[in-house]
């Protein structure tokens, strides 16, 4: 069980005890419009209603990892570089997808 | 209770950072953030080695609690301005911990660190110095703590209002979906509980919804009772935190407590009747 539920450094490896083949992973980077990484961006998934799932912040790697089921997902990036939106259909295993925040 | 007298905007903390007898706090789990960079002038409490017993599973004492707001240079008759990370979760715990042990002065930033961070606002790396005070934490009031035994009890008198994630609550997920999945509890809510999510009550930007949303989302939408006792848990206490703040220091409404036990302790326990899927269900 963890301590609480805050979210966990994004930059970190998964964790050995993740095993890929039950768990749904969402995985990817948030970056600007010219391709940089972005640090400190606000990730939010949502699920197939479009309500709020959970929330992490992107470390130097611009990197942010959830912890999911199967099925349609909807991923939402703020900071202070712009926002973007993404949709996703995810599969159990790894799902990685980028997405590009402008103004 | 107005909402300036429990919430602070970011343009009165930015007005307000060298304002003597104002004491800035960052609450946060992971205080790595606080070393990269916190508003000007404020003291760090973390969540966890700060606020837990080491050793038991409960908060800290009412000496413990005098001892750390002691050392952090923290007065009695000081205004608290509480802020932190995931949309301000361990700084509402943390406001519900002041409230327990009996600070009158106590404001939270609304928006927290997300809002400050994404308004782009000024950060420092220098720790402030602050003498250290002789706090007295008074004695813990139990009108604002619920117990699992007043958990079990509010089912089907009481409202209960669950704050976890829709998934959570229904029994497809067992923890925040930023947070692996083995777990061993079982999955599922208290019977009788509302389902309404901690996020519902938070903006975009982490600040909180108006008076007159939060009244609509909890009485309109939800079917909370205007005329019973609450119970608010989520799965350990700090989103219910954040929700606790919403309907008692927002709304006003009296008797509403935390259950900080929440699911990892309810859904662990022997005997305890559980509801699974997206109906509150019944007694």
């Amino acid at each position: 069980m963890s301590d609480s539920c805050a979210a966990p450094d994004q930059d970190t490896a998964l964790p050995e005890s993740v095993d890929l083949a039950k768990e749904t992973v969402l995985t990817g980077t948030v970056v600007t419009d010219e391709g940089e990484l972005v640090q400190g961006a606000y990730v939010r998934l949502l699920d197939g209603t479009g309500e709020f799932t959970a929330e992490v912040v992107t470390g130097e790697g611009g990197r942010f990892r959830f912890f999911a089921a199967p099925g349609k997902w909807t991923l939402r990036a703020l900071s202070r570089y712009g926002d973007a939106t993404g949709e996703i259909e995810a599969a159990r295993g790894l799902n990685e997808t980028k997405l590009a925040v402008s103004r | 209770m107005a909402r300036e007298d429990v919430l602070v905007t970011a343009d009165w903390a930015e007005e307000n950072l060298d304002t003597p007898g104002v004491v800035f706090v960052e609450v946060d789990e992971d205080t790595s953030a606080y070393d990269s960079g916190h508003i000007k002038g404020a003291v760090k409490i973390d969540w966890k080695d700060d606020l837990q017993d080491p050793i038991r599973r409960d908060f800290v004492n009412q000496e413990q609690f005098s001892q750390l707001l002691s050392e952090r240079g923290i007065a009695n008759d000081d205004t608290v301005v509480l802020y932190g990370g995931n949309n301000n979760w361990f700084a509402a715990y943390a406001y519900w911990y002041f409230k327990l042990y009996g600070h009158q002065d106590v404001k939270l930033l609304d928006g927290g660190r997300k809002k400050w961070e994404l308004d782009a606002r000024e950060v420092v790396t220098e720790v402030p110095k602050r003498e250290a005070t002789t706090y007295v934490a008074g004695p813990l009031d139990w009108s604002l703590r619920a117990k699992r035994d007043e958990a079990e009890a509010a089912i089907g008198s009481k409202n209960l209002i669950d704050v976890r994630s829709p998934d959570e609550y229904a029994g497809r997920l067992l923890a925040p979906a930023h947070l692996p999945q083995e777990q061993s509890q079982r999955a599922g809510h208290i019977p009788t509980a509302l389902s309404v999510p901690w996020s519902k009550a938070a903006n975009e930007d982490g600040t909180f919804k108006s008076e007159a949303e939060l009244r609509e989302l909890y009485v309109d939408e939800a079917g909370l009772d205007e005329s019973k006792a609450t119970i608010a848990y989520c799965r350990i206490g700090e989103r219910s935190s954040h929700t606790w703040f919403a309907l008692r220091e927002l709304l006003g409404y009296e008797d509403v407590k935390n259950y900080d036990g929440s699911w990892t302790e309810y859904g662990s326990l022997v005997g305890v009747p559980i509801a699974l899927g997206d109906e509150p269900g019944t007694k």
